[in-house]
Order: structure tokens, then C-alpha cells, then sequence
């Protein structure tokens, strides 16, 4: 197995990787008598496409949760960029740089494309709410400046045509793309996308992963995502956390987990004796 | 520039005029594109210095005079610029189509000798790679959008500003100021290809004179300058597109605009306003289905408004485009009317400021021609060909007729055969086919009259062109009666249930016909009506939209009857297609004609069903997806039978 923590590697495709951007240290997460995560530890690298695979209830979005800072585990430590981070508000977490997609889409449906997308650039506005009464001055040349990145995005993410609609009319595909430009809008390091193509059809599935790749390659975007489609995950990712029952049973290249005994025995049941 | 403004007087190329219209009006806007959200402009002027600095860059690649470079892409500014960039250097534009198949595209690129290609983005780029084996001959590719192309191999590859930025570092001044002033009238301008209606595609050289003269006969007779404003969205490998793009635009000086997307194009078309507008009839077909589709979902009182005011513009409104007198009282409501309905229905539609619409390429229905006219737009119709530099014959004002494709074009003269054929001859006649004497011999005699493929006739009184069919489609049936497909597809084709149509019947004893229906009109019908389906073939196949279309082609026997000349070629025999009929399948031209031999040979057991006296028919057929796998559908059609009016003869008898 070849061993890739700690990062600064060079992908088969000639992508570089660097440093460790965030380590999991022995995360444990109850709830309640439950236990979702038990003693997790693994790491994401500076512009890596990192996966978290497992069955249903493995407690993948629990640990997407633990990352984007929205649960705090009781125990385990978060470092990121080198540093123990304390527990914060998802707010806090979001100027950091972290930004993140859902699993149930969570869009304002009654607004329009474009203003669904300029709510991700809410952590970059600084003026304050007496200027933008007003809309003078700092505040007009905020929202232009803003315009200019979201407009960038919608150019990226080929939904031109969609700009003025409102959210609620769109088919489901289209819906998740909104979703993922609203993410990139915060402009972040680390994305986390909660099974960015589930529901989709063949089509959109070819399509989020080419907007995915793309995003890694031109911003070098570090991305974390959770998938179910597993020839998508192994196509994607440059590495992979495979979770079972809330435990960690793999970690390593596509080819790894695909050849690790126990991640067969999850995926496809095993006989017991 | 000043180099060249002595020759201004006796301009002889697309970059001449260039020079001119920088001395004339170049702080003017000349191009626009949607990008990012907002309408990006460049003046003449600019256009000049970024046209410049690509030819430079093109030297620096070592392009020759005489070389071909293929250009792949979707209306865009940089890709306008490049054909201009080519004949700077004395090199010749070949525009290919974007949404070709990679094995299309290898056959135009290996048969036009590309040595350079320049393309939009990395799907264009991906399909050279795919085929470049076959293709030994290119040598450098220049992509525009950078996106996805940062690990390729560069090269034989360079990014479009890269190679700008080279030109305007490296590039030798001195040599493009002797190239351009080398071309004269006779020099090619451009290599268009043909559709390919019955074979391969044939490259059409067109020269400088062709391209200018046309240009300039058509501006005038259309009194267009140098304020207009037109959308480029159609493809640009099409002749026409060259035309009002490039020729009419470089000889008049108006502002050409390119959409944001192909998706966007009808809200960019609203933004712009456009004044001249060009639009085959499929895409008027389109807007017109919807219209009626919306106008079905609005309130009563509207419906009522539209319905009342549009069987009103019916009755005057072509009268008042055409300035004919009409009674105060009529044209009174006829303004209301414009209050009410037709202003707000044409801004919607993009054609508040439409002076000169144009459509082409088939016939459009009268219904919807008129309603277009009714509106107040000047909507006419023009026929023409890539081996004309377009013009043959358009409509002038206040002679606009939905049946006729007009006179002939200012220099165009023209005669018809003894068989019906049209021929014509004009300064916009072109040079030869590409490596094709045969051909070009067959299509164009030593005086320059160049054979249409058209039946047609000169109609008494008005001098207007009427075209019947394809001469090689017009036939015989069994017994000897005229079997014109065209005539009857055109007809079914004019209900907006009827996608596409395809009439077989020479030297049959009777006529059959393959239907496709569109998808938007029934679509919207079966969810008015309740109709749950799943798959474009469920709908397709359902009993009540066959017995619609069997209506709809009863109907078309009962009008095909009227004419005693034609009533054989009413339809006894249809079926209802399970797949729509698909360029990428090779049923179309990439300019969506029908392709009839191909079509006859690919549902060859449908057409026996047809002949046969079976009531259905079980089939397979291949489809291609537009990523270019292949799949198959299966389908039990149901063939059913039209009632047919009697004929006028028999029953004279």
C-alpha cells in the first residue's frame, strides 16, 4: 500500500499535491447511547480529491459534519492548517474557508439562480447594513465586485440560461449545480460535497464530475466529498476513507480499497459463521 | 492602416474592408458577445488590433499563403476574427461544424488539407485527438477556451491569446503588410462545405469577388447600414452565416452579437433587439408552437384579448406592412392592437426592432408566415445555396407572398430547363468544388449558368420564383402521375404536431409517409388532456396521437386532392416514427434536411410495412448518442391507413 498521508505527491495525471490541510486525530462521535464515529483518524492534503465511501448509516455525513465544524466530537482533536482548531460555529468554519454542499438540497427555492448564488459570497461582504440600505459607495462597488465573481462561476458551471429563474423551477440536476455554485462562491479551500450526484442520471453524473475535476484543476480546490457511486468515487478521488458501522476499514489510492478484503466484505456482505 | 487606405476605392478583400470601415467609423461598435453576464463590445478599431494580432501569431506558426485552416466552434467574436486573421496572411478559412461527429469531422479535415485548426474549447480539441491518426497533415491546433487544456501536451497546441501575445512579440510586420496586400478579386475568401444532402460534402470555394459583390448587391437591396444590429447564432459553417456575419457585416459596417450560450440565445435575442434577422423556418415554427403553448396556460380575459386582436392583425396586418390602404376604423384597432398585443408579444419575441426578417431553406408554412407578418415584423423569404454566396431570389418589400421565394437578386439572372430545373447566373456564382472537377462540371457549364437541383417555375404576372421540389426527388409513381414528396411533406409539416415528415411513393402505386411529432406541441397536449407517458416512442405510439396524426394527414389528402396535377401524391399508408429523425444519426444534414436515400435504406422494413398491407411492424433501429456511442431501440409501430379524397379526375369521369 502506498502510503500517501502527510501528502506533497504527484498524481498519475501530473496534479501536485501539498502539505496536510486537516488531520483527524481519533474522532469519536456519540449521540446519545449511539455511537456514530469511533476512533477515526485520517488526513486531507492541500488540493487532493478526497472521498469518504461506505454503506448506508456508516456514519459518512456525520464525519462530513465533524469537518465542516457543525459537530463537535467528545472526542478526537481537528487540526487544520497545522493547528488544533476549538469548537466553532458553522459561521466561524465558513471563514475559514471551508464551504459545503448538502445531501437534501438546501437552496432558497423562491429566489432567483443568480441571488441563491451571491448568498455564497456573504463571508466576503464587509460593509455594513446602514451602506447597503442606502447602496452607496462601498456597498455598490461590493456588490459589483461580488457580481463579477458569481458571474465567473455561473460562466464555469454552464447555467447562463438559468440566471434569472427561480430555484423552485428547476428539474433536480440543475438544482445541485446551483448548489455547487453557491459553494464555490465563498471561493473556498476545502469543499465538502455531500453525494453531489445522487439522483442523478448518467448525463449529470458525466457532468458534475467533469465540473469537479475542473474545479480541482483550475482553482485547486481541495475537495472532500461522500459518494455512492462507486465508479464515480474511483474515478474522482486521489484517495479514499472507506467507513463501516461508524469505524474506518480502508484508506488509501482507488486501487487499495478496491483490493482491501474487509471493503469488499462491507460492500458485499460477508457469510457469517 | 494608412498603408492601405489608397486602395479603399477598388476594395478586393475581407481585410481591405477591414482598413476601411477603421478609417470610416472605427470607434463603432463592430462586435458584442454575453459574457460573464454582461454584452462585452469591440469598435472596429479593436477588432483591427486583435484581427492583426492573430495574423501575426498565425506567421509565427509558419502558416503559408494558400493553406487551409479549419475553424470549430460556436458563434463566437475570436472565431469571426480568425477568418479574417487567415486571409490576412493569405491563407484560406474553412469552417467546419461544431456538433459534427469526430469521423465527420476527419473526413472535411483530411479532404481540405487542414494544416492548422482552430477550435473553441477542449470538446472540439478531443475530437481532432480522436481522429488524428487519420490526419497526418495537421500541424498546430489553436484552442480558444482554456478550460480542461492545462495538461495537454502544447506542443502542437497553443491557447488563442497565447498565440496573440506571440504574434504581437514576434511576429513579422513587415510580412504581413506585403501579405495583405497581395489578394485580389479572384483569390478564394472562403471554402464552405455542403451539407451533404445526397453524398458527401462538397467544398465550395468562394472567392473574393463572389463573397463582396454578394455582400454588397444584398445591402443595398435590403437598404441595410451601418447601425444595424444582427445575432449570429446560426452555424458558422453555413454559408449564410459568412454572409450576414462576416461579408454583409464587414461591407456595411453593422454590429454583429453573439450569444452568451447556445441555450441563452433567446433571452440574448431579446436584450439585443436586433434589426435584421435571420431564422430557417423551424426555428419561427418554434417560437410561434411557443406562444399558442403559453397563450393555453394564461387567463380567460387574455386569451379573449389575444384571440380578439390577432384575428384582427390577420385581416390588416399584412395590408399595413405592405402599405396598402386600409379603412381609419381598422387601422384605429390595429393600433390598440399594438398597444395591447402585438408590442408587448414581439418584445417578447425579440423582434420589437426587426426591419428586415429572412427566412430559408425550406418553406415555411403560410399560417405561420402570416402570423409573423400580422405582427407588423417584414418577414420575407429568400432562396438560395452555398454555391451562390446565398442570393438567388428574395422578396422585396411590399411583395412578400408565403408561396413564392421571391425575384431574382440584384446581378442574379435566371432560367428554367426544360424540365423544370432552375439555373441561375450571378457575380456570387462560385469558383469550383475542392478537388471535385467531376462535379463541378455536372453543377456549373463553361458560361457560368449553375444548375439549382430545384424544380421551379417563373410565375406569370409577378415575375416571382415558385420552386415545386428537388428535381432528383420529383418522380413518377407506377401509373405515371407526378409524385412531388416535398410538395406533401411540406404540407404535413405545417401542423405543429408534425415535427418532420418523409414521403416515399416513386414508382410505387402509392404514396406513404413517415411522421415525427414534436415533442413540445404533444407533449403539451397530453398534459393538458391527462396523457401519462414516459418515453418520447410511448407518446409517439399512443392511440389518441395516432388518430390525431391520421387527421392531421387526412386533412393534407383532402388539400393534395385540390390540385389535379398532384392529387396522386396523397398519403394512403403512415406510421408514426419511435425515433425522432437525428443528424447525428446521418438522417439529416447537419442543417437538418432530410436525407431520403439514407432514410430508405436505414428503416428499410418500416417501408415494406408500408407496402406490404401489414397493420404493424416490429423494428430495431441503431441510434447514436451525441457523445457518439452507439445504443439500439426496439419498437412495434402501428401502420395505419388515411382515408383519401377522391380524385378530381375520376371524378369527372
Amino acid at each position: 500500500m502506498n502510503d500517501l498521508t502527510g501528502g506533497n505527491y504527484t498524481t498519475e495525471d501530473g496534479r501536485k499535491i501539498g502539505n496536510t490541510m486537516m488531520e483527524m486525530k481519533n474522532i469519536t462521535l456519540r449521540f446519545g447511547g449511539v455511537v456514530a464515529i469511533k476512533d477515526i483518524s485520517f488526513d486531507i492534503n492541500e488540493g487532493e480529491i478526497r472521498a469518504i465511501i461506505g454503506p448506508n448509516g456508516a456514519g459518512k455525513s456525520s464525519m462530513l459534519n465533524v469537518i465542516s465544524g457543525f459537530y463537535n466530537p467528545q472526542e478526537g482533536e481537528v487540526w487544520f492548517h497545522g493547528k488544533k482548531r476549538a469548537p466553532m460555529r458553522p459561521y466561524q468554519v465558513a471563514r475559514q474557508g471551508i464551504a459545503r454542499t448538502f445531501q437534501n438540497i438546501a437552496l432558497f427555492e423562491g429566489m432567483s439562480v443568480l441571488d441563491n448564488v451571491m448568498t455564497g459570497r456573504l463571508t466576503q461582504m464587509k460593509s455594513g447594513m446602514l451602506s447597503q440600505m442606502i447602496w452607496k459607495g462601498k456597498a455598490e462597488k461590493e456588490e459589483t465586485e461580488n457580481r463579477e465573481v458569481v458571474e465567473k462561476i455561473i460562466d464555469f458551471l454552464e447555467i447562463q440560461a438559468i440566471r434569472k429563474t427561480p430555484v423552485g423551477r428547476l428539474p433536480y440536476g440543475l438544482k445541485k449545480r446551483v448548489e455547487l455554485a453557491r459553494a464555490m462562491a465563498a471561493e473556498p479551500k476545502l469543499l465538502l460535497l455531500d453525494e453531489p450526484m445522487a439522483g442523478m442520471n448518467v448525463e449529470e453524473k458525466e457532468d458534475m464530475s467533469r465540473f469537479i475535476l475542473s474545479m480541482n484543476d483550475e482553482f485547486g480546490t481541495t475537495i472532500a466529498l461522500i459518494e455512492h457511486d462507486m465508479g464515480v468515487v474511483m474515478d474522482l478521488s486521489d484517495r479514499v476513507v472507506v467507513m463501516d458501522y461508524g469505524k474506518k476499514i480502508g484508506d488509501g489510492t482507488p486501487d487499495d480499497v478496491r483490493n482491501n478484503q474487509e471493503v469488499i466484505d462491507a460492500y458485499l456482505g460477508v457469510a457469517h459463521d | 492602416m494608412t498603408a492601405n487606405s489608397a486602395r479603399t476605392a477598388g476594395v478586393q478583400s475581407i481585410p481591405e474592408l477591414l482598413a476601411r470601415n477603421v478609417a470610416a467609423f472605427g470607434d463603432k461598435a463592430a462586435y458584442r458577445e454575453k459574457e460573464f453576464g454582461i454584452w462585452q463590445s469591440w469598435t472596429w478599431s479593436e477588432v483591427s488590433d486583435e484581427i492583426e494580432a492573430l495574423a501575426l501569431g498565425f506567421l509565427t506558426l509558419g502558416v503559408n499563403e494558400g493553406d487551409h485552416i479549419a475553424i470549430i466552434g460556436r458563434n463566437r467574436p475570436y472565431l469571426y476574427w480568425s477568418f479574417v486573421a487567415a486571409q490576412m496572411v493569405g491563407a484560406v478559412p474553412v469552417p467546419l461544424y461544431q456538433d459534427a461527429a469526430a469521423e465527420e469531422l476527419a473526413y472535411v479535415l483530411d479532404h481540405c488539407d487542414a494544416r492548422f485548426v482552430i477550435a473553441q474549447d477542449q470538446e472540439q480539441i478531443d475530437k481532432v485527438h480522436e481522429v488524428q491518426d487519420q490526419l497526418p497533415g495537421i500541424e498546430h491546433m489553436v484552442y480558444l477556451d482554456p478550460r480542461g487544456m492545462r495538461k495537454y501536451d502544447h506542443s502542437a497546441l497553443t491557447q488563442y491569446q497565447t498565440l496573440q501575445e506571440q504574434g504581437r512579440a514576434k511576429g513579422d510586420r513587415a510580412e504581413l503588410n506585403s501579405r495583405r496586400e497581395k489578394p485580389n478579386y479572384d483569390n478564394t475568401c472562403v471554402m464552405l462545405y455542403t451539407s451533404g444532402t445526397t453524398g458527401k460534402p462538397k467544398g465550395v470555394i468562394l472567392s473574393n469577388r463572389n463573397i463582396i459583390e454578394t455582400a454588397k448587391a444584398s445591402s443595398e437591396f435590403d437598404h441595410l447600414n451601418k447601425n444595424e444590429e444582427i445575432l449570429a447564432y446560426l452555424p458558422m459553417a453555413w454559408v449564410g452565416d459568412f454572409i450576414f456575419s462576416i461579408g454583409q457585416a464587414f461591407w456595411t459596417g453593422f454590429c454583429v452579437n453573439c450569444p452568451e450560450s447556445p441555450t441563452t440565445m433567446h433571452s440574448d435575442l431579446r436584450e439585443i433587439g436586433p434589426t435584421y434577422y435571420f431564422a430557417p423556418p423551424r426555428v419561427f415554427e418554434t417560437q410561434l408552437t411557443d406562444v399558442m403553448i403559453r397563450m393555453e396556460d394564461a387567463g380567460k380575459f387574455k386569451k379573449w384579448l389575444f384571440h380578439h386582436f390577432m384575428a384582427h392583425a390577420k385581416k390588416v396586418g399584412p395590408d399595413l406592412l405592405d402599405g396598402k390602404s386600409v379603412g381609419a376604423g381598422d387601422k384605429l384597432k390595429y393600433m390598440l392592437g399594438e398597444a395591447l398585443v402585438y408590442g408587448p408579444l414581439k418584445n417578447t419575441l425579440g423582434f420589437s426592432r426587426v426591419r428586415v426578417g429572412y427566412t430559408a431553406g425550406e418553406a415555411i408554412g403560410p399560417e405561420i408566415f402570416d402570423f409573423y407578418r400580422s405582427l407588423g415584423i417584414n418577414l420575407k423569404q429568400l432562396y438560395g445555396q452555398t454555391e451562390a454566396s446565398v442570393f438567388i431570389t428574395q422578396q422585396p418589400d411590399g411583395q412578400v407572398r408565403s408561396d413564392t421565394v421571391g425575384v431574382p437578386s440584384p446581378g442574379v439572372e435566371l432560367k428554367i430547363a426544360e424540365n423544370g430545373e432552375v439555373f441561375y447566373r450571378s457575380p456570387g456564382v462560385f469558383v469550383r468544388y475542392f478537388k471535385n472537377d467531376e462535379s463541378t462540371a455536372s453543377t456549373k457549364d463553361e458560361d457560368g449558368w449553375v444548375a439549382t437541383g430545384d424544380a421551379g417555375f417563373i410565375e406569370e404576372g409577378s415575375g416571382h420564383l415558385r420552386i415545386i421540389d428537388r428535381a432528383k426527388d420529383v418522380g413518377k409513381m407506377a401509373d405515371g402521375s407526378l409524385f412531388a414528396p416535398k410538395y406533401v411533406e411540406n404540407k404535413l409539416k405545417f401542423f405543429p404536431n408534425v415535427l418532420e415528415a418523409v414521403v416515399f411513393g416513386g414508382g410505387k402505386d402509392y404514396c406513404t409517409a413517415f411522421l415525427n411529432i414534436d415533442l413540445t406541441a404533444v407533449g403539451n397536449w397530453a398534459e393538458r388532456n391527462n396523457i401519462a407517458y414516459s418515453s418520447y416512442q410511448e407518446l409517439a405510439g399512443h392511440p389518441e396521437v395516432l388518430a390525431t396524426m391520421q387527421s392531421h394527414v387526412e386533412e393534407v389528402n383532402a388539400s393534395v386532392a385540390q390540385d389535379p396535377m398532384l392529387s396522386g401524391c396523397q398519403v394512403h399508408r403512415f406510421v408514426v416514427l419511435h425515433k425522432q429523425l437525428d443528424a447525428d444519426d446521418g438522417e439529416l444534414t447537419r442543417t437538418l434536411k432530410v436525407r431520403r436515400r439514407i432514410i430508405e435504406d436505414k428503416f428499410a422494413d418500416i417501408l415494406g410495412a408500408l407496402y406490404d398491407g401489414s397493420s404493424e411492424i416490429s423494428t430495431e433501429t441503431e441510434v447514436t448518442y451525441e457523445d457518439g456511442r452507439k445504443g439500439s431501440i426496439k419498437a412495434t409501430l402501428a401502420v395505419r391507413d388515411a382515408a383519401v379524397s377522391a380524385n378530381q379526375k375520376v371524378a369527372a369521369e
